[in-house]
């Protein structure tokens, strides 16, 4: 068993990325997911294992400092909250066009604009849809725990660069704030410069005398083979639709009702459905694990089984229902329910709004 | 009299200029009578006399050179708009001991950069920052750029740069010399056999800060021409750069071995 300590959300993906083999975190500070930064500074991982951590002047500075590490072949993350994810959406556009590997996170607040500290889930869409110019996608992991804090930084590093595209850890501000039970991974080795060469021969690394150089780039003045680079995103984007959708179903196999969740609203419905079942409500949890790729022909099969109804629980104004519709295409009705502008809903109105909502009429 | 034949004629004794390996065999994308062709020449020489080829990453801008990379043949990233002094942090702090450049206009680096640039010269970072002026959006068809000179005319200028609702031309590399993270700072010009040479001694000495490993930036900056935005002929362009931009973009070393000249 791994190392076991109480840790806020925020420490503990900033632990992870040390013990991932991380080579640089590059961060500007803004509530709340301040945290990270901090500990990273405080517990000196350039002692540890030789990790970067360097304070950036600006959001847009740290994700570009990103981009040109990720394109050298290292392993490097930046994280922020919502206005500074939002300041970062050029730099994740041009890193998703140059299929460069990086992990980052979003610990999200209510807005839009400045919006507020507290918690809230109303980035989806930027997350899921592209939040930057041009088609493209990211993976999209959302930790419903102080361990999967933890444990998606590992998961997102290898997701990264199996398919050299940015993976977004998509927190919020309950999950980076609260203070739970982790189990640390063990400590993964930094590669060698050496090891990096090797290992990724699309890097720049410095072009060795006599081979090709390597040009990272999102540009090409020729439109057609402009397209054809499209063309392969979006068969990369397919692969990865097949092949790395996660999701948690709990108390499902009889349910007539679905409750659609992620991160703390997952942990909310999760009560919610427990109190429904006391009722006698025949009612499940679908927890995305990932927002893209989102599990759609799987809400495909369990609509086959005869569910009567789906609520999409978010603190937001309504964002990933879209994708529970497009998902179960009219097989059930779908209803929508969420506190917003940073109000997190209590898993009483969580159950009164599937009363209503779905089960009423 | 015996027949002289090619063979006889390309003999290393005979060789007296050869373009360096390090430039592709790419055409230039330049207009004719452009000095970024001889600014990017410079470079690659340089990096190829000090035998740095194995371990340098280029970082392209945007801008008329945004296509550096398809010229300059080592490791390049092409940055978004303004960000190369980010990107190139980004790399040289998770590769200490590889050689890190930034090759940017006037444009990328003084006005939509100028966080980037003046943070990274702030804090430091152990690159060479290569910045071309030529005092206007060249490849966005001759826009007004932060370095357009007072009375300047330009297509988002058309009756001259007015300072009053148009603000002043930006002298960012007496800005950055002010900071203590430049190491050495210069201004220099390639429209001249002489110029070109003092511009390669200085791009030198900016190469060999790096590889030395010398506390801080190394800023050249390359007061240049641009007949087709300035709309003279490249022969015109060049007087008038003398005429006009060096009294007010005066060239020279500003900072030397962390020193201020006086």
């Amino acid at each position: 068993m791994g190392e076991l300590k109480l840790m806020k959300g925020n420490e503990a993906l900033a632990e992870a990325a040390i013990r991932a083999g991380a080579d640089a975190y590059f961060g500007y500070p803004i509530t709340p997911q301040s945290e990270v930064i901090e500990y990273l500074m405080a517990e000196k991982p350039y002692d540890r294992t030789g990790m970067v951590v360097l304070q950036a002047e600006s959001e847009i500075a740290a994700i570009n400092m990103v981009y040109g590490a990720a394109g050298a072949g290292k392993r490097v993350l930046t994280s922020s909250s919502s206005p500074g994810v939002s300041l970062k959406q050029e730099g994740i556009s041009y890193i998703a066009g140059s299929e460069l590997p990086c992990v980052y996170a979003n610990v999200v607040r209510g807005g839009p604009g400045l919006g507020t500290i507290q918690p809230s889930q109303a980035d989806y869409f930027q997350s899921t849809k592209g939040g930057g110019h041009g088609d493209y996608k990211q993976i999209v992991l959302a930790p419903a725990s102080v361990q999967e804090m933890s444990d998606f930084v590992k998961l997102g590093f290898d997701l990264a660069f199996q398919y050299r595209i940015p993976v977004l850890i998509l927190s919020d501000g309950v999950i980076g704030q609260m203070m739970e039970k982790v189990e640390l991974f063990d400590q993964i080795p930094r590669l060698t410069d050496e090891e990096v060469a090797e290992k990724y021969p699309w890097a720049t690394t410095g072009k060795k005398k006599g081979t090709e150089r390597r040009i990272i780039t999102s540009l090409d003045l020729d439109s057609n083979k402009m397209e054809e680079h499209n063309l392969h995103l979006q068969r990369k984007y397919k692969t990865i639709v097949e092949n790395e959708v996660r999701y948690e179903l709990i108390d499902c196999d009889d349910a007539e009702y679905i409750i659609v969740a992620y991160g703390s609203s997952a942990r909310i419905s999760q009560k919610a459905v427990q109190m429904a079942r006391k009722k006698g409500i025949k009612v499940g949890l679908f927890r995305l694990i990932t927002l893209f790729p989102f599990p759609a022909k799987q809400m495909q099969e369990l609509c086959k089984k005869g569910v009567k109804g789906w609520l999409a629980v978010e603190m937001s104004a309504g964002q990933m229902v879209e994708d529970v519709m497009l998902s179960v295409k009219g097989c059930a009705k779908v209803e929508h329910f969420g506190r917003f502008g940073g109000i997190v809903h209590t898993p009483e109105e969580v159950l009164r709004a599937l009363e209503e909502k779905i089960i009423g009429d | 009299m015996a027949e002289i034949t090619f063979e006889d004629i390309v003999k290393p004794e005979n060789l007296v200029y050869k373009k360096t390996d390090l430039m592709t065999d790419k055409a230039l994308s330049y207009c004719p009578g452009c000095g970024h062709g001889t600014a990017h020449r410079i470079v690659m020489e340089i990096i190829e006399e000090l035998g740095l080829e194995e371990k340098t990453i280029g970082v392209a801008p945007v801008g008329c050179s945004v296509l550096a990379y398809e010229f300059m043949n080592i490791d390049m990233t092409q940055a978004a708009h303004g960000r190369a002094p980010a990107v190139a942090t980004g790399i040289k702090r998770v590769y200490p001991d590889k050689i890190v450049f930034t090759y940017q206009g006037d444009g990328d680096l003084a006005a939509i950069g100028t966080a980037e640039t003046i943070h990274a010269c702030n804090r430091g970072e152990k690159i060479v920052i290569i910045f071309v002026n030529n005092g206007i959006y060249g490849m966005t068809g001759g826009q007004m750029a932060p370095t357009t000179l007072p009375g300047m005319k330009s297509s988002t200028s058309p009756f001259g740069r007015d300072v009053e609702s148009m603000g002043n031309p930006l002298k960012m590399t007496e800005l950055v010399a002010q900071l203590p993270g430049t190491y050495f700072v210069t201004r220099q010009a390639v429209h001249t056999p002489a110029a070109v040479r003092r511009a390669k001694k200085s791009i030198r000495k900016a190469f060999e800060n790096q590889v030395n490993k010398k506390p801080g930036i190394s800023f050249v900056e390359i007061v240049s021409n641009c007949n087709s935005g300035w709309k003279m002929t490249p022969t015109d362009s060049n007087k008038w750069m003398e005429d006009n931009m060096f009294p007010f973009y005066p060239l020279g070393d500003i900072k030397v071995d962390g020193q201020l000249v006086k």
